[in-house]
């Protein structure tokens, strides 16, 4: 017995240097993020750059604990926010809707498909002048334009999700006699899910951008308003806080998509590269 | 008519200008294992899908218990060559595909898990199952709706030849367990011999009924009796339209371009 127990002290050795590793592969993201703002802080207080042109880090964060005590920088975060949400569901919902009708039918695809693929090819800022005139410069234009950019990559990728779905998995929908809404339900939804999420990601990441391509035009609120309000009273702080906080609103918007693909697509049979 | 579990007369059937099955009549008892063997293209699978409802373009008559065939029919069961199981749905989910997500419960998809040997895979997702467990989970759901007639589709030509033989016992066991009717397309003569009460040949262009050989031997069999090799010799004479010659390659081997001259022994020096 004494004589095949290995000695305490290694086995915990072993354990913390894995924990080590565990720990460095977590922060290696943050590496070279790091190693940048020390560049950046000690170039502009060595005074190789203006610190008019560009604040460095201490000075940023300084201005973001000033927004963020008064709440303004809430409020601008909370109404940009809400137009994300509310003109992402209400375009990718429409593109769920249409998608499926053009996807599951030939003849909805030779009707409709051909006018989304013109309207696709129309670059995003051209709507803004359109909308201004019909909408006002209420909250209406914004929502809407974050609808088409939300739009058009759930529209495509869920269509192509539907069509690629593979005959023989419909064929077995069919033995077991599903047919209409309970076929698309149980075989074309589930099968086009993967594509669907993709869609969702791109058109989640357009929204925002589109959100700041409506805020920098006519807003009085949000972090689009924030960016131009930076611009114009040249602050070159307020400007790069709007635009970290705006990375990070959208990796935190996309971190949680992906959380959801995850759990609902834990069946696919990919090649997985994230360490197990 | 006669009091067959399936009673099939195939006129014709078509594709496009090409007739690919030309008067095919047979008939299969309750009961019985019979498979159907041929060259590929002789419409052996084109008969299964008939027979399943899959296809219904054809002319003639074919009567499942009295009835013609349609999609959905609580009579037939399909296994196809590949599992075909849905991948977003566990193992459970799969075998109980008929009665939608709650069915996984149900306590008949458990019986059969268990019959298949794949117990321990209820909440598996086919990707974490092998060639030969995928397949097995295949046979478990077309046994589900209790099918009397289980047609498969060259159910076992995708898994190595050791999981094949087990899946071939496997399959007797559990249709006869079940009282299960198979009717079976095949490629292998061996397997179908092993696995069938008859084995009716098929040839091709257009399709056709060649003959038939009755395999009499009781189950279980063992695969080296020699009376089921003598039964796959008769199975490859019909095959062979008839003949008992072997496939003649000599003709075409010799008027085909010999891609390298053979050297003459005696020009070449060897030092050993």
């Amino acid at each position: 017995m004494s004589e095949v127990s290995i000695p305490a002290s290694t086995a915990v050795v072993a354990s913390s240097r894995f924990e080590f590793k565990a720990l460095i592969r977590r922060v290696q993201g943050l590496l070279v993020p790091a190693v940048l703002v020390i560049i950046w802080e000690t170039v502009v207080r060595a005074g190789w750059v203006s610190q008019h042109l560009l604040p460095p880090p201490s000075e940023l964060v300084t201005t973001l604990a000033d927004l963020a005590g008064n709440g303004t920088l809430l409020g601008h975060i909370g109404i940009s926010s809400l137009r994300v949400l509310i003109g992402f569901f209400i375009g990718a919902g429409l593109a769920v809707v249409v998608g499926a009708a053009v996807g599951l039918s030939r003849r909805t695809e030779a009707l409709l498909d051909p006018t989304f693929q013109a309207l696709r090819a129309i670059p995003s800022l051209a709507w803004v002048p359109l909308l201004l005139l019909w909408l006002g410069i209420d909250e209406a234009p914004k929502i809407t334009l974050i609808a088409i950019g939300a739009f058009f990559p759930v529209y495509l990728n869920f269509v192509a999700g539907i069509q690629n779905v593979e005959r023989k998995l419909v064929e077995v929908g069919g033995i077991y006699g599903l047919t209409g809404y309970r076929l698309i339900a149980r075989i074309f939804l589930p099968a086009a899910l993967p594509n669907l999420f993709t869609g969702l990601r791109s058109g989640l990441s357009l929204s925002w951008m589109f959100l700041v391509a409506a805020e920098l035009i006519a807003a009085s609120s949000g972090l689009g308003y924030l960016l131009t309000d930076g611009r114009e009273t040249g602050r070159a702080d307020l400007v790069i806080v709007a635009i970290i906080v705006l990375a990070l609103l959208g990796k935190t918007s996309d971190s949680l998509l992906l959380w959801l693909e995850v759990r609902l697509l834990g069946w696919r049979d990919v090649f997985d590269t994230r360490p197990s | 008519m006669s009091h067959n579990l399936l009673d099939l007369a195939v006129a014709a059937k078509d594709f496009q200008a090409l007739r690919v099955i030309k008067n095919v009549r047979f008939g299969i008892n309750a009961g019985e294992v019979v498979s159907l063997v041929g060259p590929s293209g002789c419409g052996k699978s084109t008969l299964l899908r008939i027979i399943g409802g899959l296809d219904t373009s054809y002319s003639g008559k074919v009567c499942i218990k009295g009835e013609p065939p349609h999609l959905h029919s609580r009579e037939v069961g399909l296994i196809f060559q590949e599992p075909r199981l849905l991948p977003w749905l566990m193992v459970a989910e799969n075998v109980a595909f008929e009665l939608g997500r709650k069915g996984r419960h149900h306590p008949y998809v458990t019986q059969l898990l268990a019959e298949v040997g794949l117990s321990d895979f209820a909440t598996a997702y086919p990707k974490q199952l092998s060639g030969g467990m995928a397949q097995r989970a295949a046979i478990a759901r077309g046994l589900f709706t209790q099918p009397s007639l289980l047609l498969l589709d060259e159910p076992f030509s995708a898994v190595d030849a050791f999981t094949r033989r087990r899946l071939q016992d496997l399959l007797l066991s559990v249709a006869g367990h079940h009282g299960t009717t198979l009717l079976l397309v095949t490629h292998d003569v061996s397997e179908a011999v092993y696995l069938s009460d008859r084995v009716i040949v098929l040839a091709d262009r257009p399709g056709r009924i060649s003959g038939q050989v009755i395999v009499g031997e009781a189950r279980p069999r063992d695969r080296r009796n020699p009376q089921l090799i003598r039964r796959e010799a008769e199975v490859l004479t019909l095959l062979n339209d008839g003949t008992n010659a072997f496939f003649d390659l000599s003709y075409d081997l010799a008027s085909a371009p010999t891609p390298w001259q053979a050297a003459r022994l005696s020009s070449l020096n060897f030092a050993i």
